[in-house]
């Protein structure tokens, strides 16, 4: 490997109270975060992610195992001296400091002389499109702006990771919409490693270059936002993100044989034995019953969207599944209750879990 | 605004007015008479057995600050009253930076303890009111004199060889202020650090502040006003503390209040305890006054 990764966390585990108390947030975690690159922990609250993430700026000590920055073992630094800045969840800005002595405070910390701290202020400030706001109170300024002088402050001393706890999770969802596009906008402009925290999916899939999901302290997939929606390994990461049909079947020579003896290749190659299918309903189709390669499968109602509709079915061995079909122009009603269809995909659609 | 609601609040403002009037006159005979009294006394001529005559005068607020010689009759400087002036200052001063530098530390830990264990650090806090002041003093007496407590335990363990001259010294009078004013500086602390938003600290420290740096730029100036407002009350009474001067100064080591309680006793001079008496509260005034202008540009923060 030529170069270190800009972060790195090997078997990470941290530990909360003592004896019978004792919690692990964090399970031998895992993970090394490229340079340059927007990495979001992805994961509902309470999965290890901002414990993760408070490992990797200092505010916690792992129990066990070590977090890597630029190559140096960092565990034991106060976050004082770690080249890594985050923007919280509250923003925590300084209240008794303007706009711009809150971005300015960084520098003057490192001790970087007065021109070098007034030029970058405002250098920063200009980024996020506050030069206007720089001598008032930050209490003076809306949540969207708040968040620019978070991100302005975390940025200004030119970290080599950014840390980022749930930043817009405070935000109304057009301004959410807006930042995350900032967002993405100063990443690319800074060139700044990024490590994101969020519970939202959209947030994860939009933004990021790869993704780590979170669940239960433990890492359970690293991929592209691509590979982490279309290949999930695992049952948690495929149901929580996006919808997912869950099916049972038997592999058996590199084919999945469903209830009903459908045989069915499989894209990938998979062990012999029981297991769960994942399969994404806009990867599904209803053709006429009897068609060769599909499921049987009964309706039990449809729910039109306009775009598209969610047609909830049955199948054979009772698993409910849900096929969501784009709208024809022409299109009259669509199935009716008790109707019996067929269901078929592309082989490249099933995605055999690893539990 | 309609003409009807114009008058409405007319009339309510001329019916808090007539609600706040007992108050008011309860002020006004209660703080401004006694107050204007001793404005008035202040110019008068001492009587022969105290009291005054009523013959204008302003030999009173020449003496504060010097005497007349008795033979050639010409002024100098009051090097005693200056002397008392100076203590005074000085140890109440000095009392001040004491009880913030032990109580800041204090105020911190109570604020930062699980919030259902507070309110019992804050009730041994308030305990030492519950006894009268002159008894708690003695109290401190009977630690610090030469055979007391301290010098005992401390002749036992062998840290000292002779007793510590202590008690009836300026030493004892600032011990003594700051054992009976600390409580004054804890409690306005606690409320401003109880506010403080703690997650500030991570953000300072993630921003490579040092933990004085953390200490110097962040804390100080966020509690600002809890540390005005609980010098401001142990400044105010320490100026003009009586008791405590008293019982562990001896009559020596006099301040203020010791001085102006003289005038108006064995000194017979009751224009001059007037006299010395306004100064103070001109001091104190002007204390306050500083205090409303730091509380006033905290407002302006927002």
């Amino acid at each position: 490997m030529t170069e270190a990764p800009a972060v790195e966390a090997r078997n990470a585990v941290k530990e909360f109270g003592q004896g019978e108390a004792t919690v692990r947030a964090l399970d031998t975690v895992s993970v090394a975060i490229r340079k340059g690159e927007f990495f979001t922990l992805l994961g509902p609250s309470g999965c290890g992610k901002t414990t993760l993430l408070r490992l990797i700026a200092g505010f916690d000590t792992p129990t066990s195992g070590a977090i890597l920055i630029d190559g140096e073992d960092v565990s034991d630094l106060p976050p004082n001296r770690r080249p890594v800045n985050t923007v919280f969840q509250s923003y925590a800005l300084f209240p008794h400091l303007t706009v711009a002595q809150n971005v300015a405070f960084g520098l003057e910390m490192l001790g970087r002389a007065k021109g070098e701290v007034a030029a970058r202020t405002a250098e920063m400030l200009a980024l996020v499109k506050l030069d206007q706001m720089a001598g008032r109170k930050t209490s003076q300024l809306s949540g969207g702006q708040q968040q620019r002088v978070a991100l302005a402050r975390a940025l200004a001393p030119r970290p080599k990771v950014l840390l980022l706890d749930e930043p817009l999770s405070a935000l109304d969802l057009k301004l959410r919409k807006e930042m995350q596009g900032e967002l993405k906008r100063l990443q690319l402009e800074t060139g700044i490693t990024f490590v994101f925290v969020t519970h939202d999916q959209e947030e994860a899939l939009t933004m990021s270059d790869r993704i780590g999901v979170m669940s239960g302290g433990r890492i359970l997939q690293i991929g592209t936002p691509r590979e982490i929606y279309a290949h999930p390994t695992n049952r948690f990461v495929a149901d929580f993100i996006g919808e997912t049909n869950f099916l049972s079947a038997r592999v058996r020579g590199g084919k999945a044989v469903f209830g009903g003896g459908v045989e069915v290749p499989l894209s990938r190659p998979a062990a012999d034995g029981d297991v769960t299918i994942a399969i994404r309903p806009e990867h599904m189709r209803l053709v006429p019953r009897g068609m060769a390669g599909a499921l049987m499968a009964t309706v039990s109602h449809a729910v039109y969207f306009g775009t598209d509709s969610h047609i909830h079915l049955k199948l054979i061995d009772g698993t409910e599944i849900v096929v969501r079909q784009p709208t024809d122009a022409d299109s009259t009603d669509g199935p009716k209750p008790g109707e019996v269809l067929g269901v078929s995909f592309a082989p490249a659609a099933a995605q055999v879990l690893e539990d | 605004m309609s003409l009807a609601e114009a008058r409405r609040e007319r009339e309510q403002v001329r019916r808090s007015w007539l609600l706040s009037l007992p108050a008011l006159l309860l002020l006004a005979v209660g703080a401004i008479g006694p107050l204007f009294i001793m404005l008035v006394y202040s110019f008068l001529t001492p009587g022969r057995y105290g009291n005054v005559e009523w013959v204008f005068s302003t030999d009173a607020w020449r003496g504060i600050l010097f005497t007349k010689d008795i033979f050639d009759e010409t002024l100098k400087l009051a090097d005693a009253h200056l002397t008392i002036f100076w203590r005074s200052v000085k140890l109440s001063f000095l009392t001040t930076v004491f009880a913030f530098v032990v109580g800041f530390p204090t105020a911190w830990f109570i604020a930062t303890r699980p919030a259902r264990w507070r309110p019992f650090w804050l009730f041994l806090i308030t305990i030492p009111f519950w006894t009268n002041l002159l008894i708690r003093t003695f109290a401190i007496n009977q630690i610090i004199r030469t055979e007391g407590l301290l010098n005992t335990i401390l002749l036992k363990l062998g840290l000292i060889s002779t007793p510590l001259n202590l008690i009836y010294t300026d030493t004892a009078v600032f011990i003594g202020m700051t054992y009976v004013y600390l409580p004054l500086m804890v409690l306005p602390l606690y409320a401003s650090i109880d506010r403080f938003d703690h997650r500030l600290l991570e953000a300072a420290y993630d921003l490579y502040a040092s933990r004085m740096a953390v200490l110097r730029r962040i804390i100080f100036p966020i509690v600002k006003p809890g540390i005005v407002a609980g010098s401001i009350l142990v400044f105010i009474p320490s100026l003009g503390a009586y008791v405590t001067p008293r019982i562990l100064g001896g009559g020596r080591n006099m301040m203020i209040g010791n001085f102006i309680e003289l005038q108006f006793g064995q000194g017979r001079n009751w224009p001059l305890g007037a006299a010395l008496s306004v100064v103070l509260l001109l001091v104190v005034t002007a204390a306050l006054l500083v205090y409303v202008k730091f509380a006033n540009r905290e407002n302006g923060h927002g």
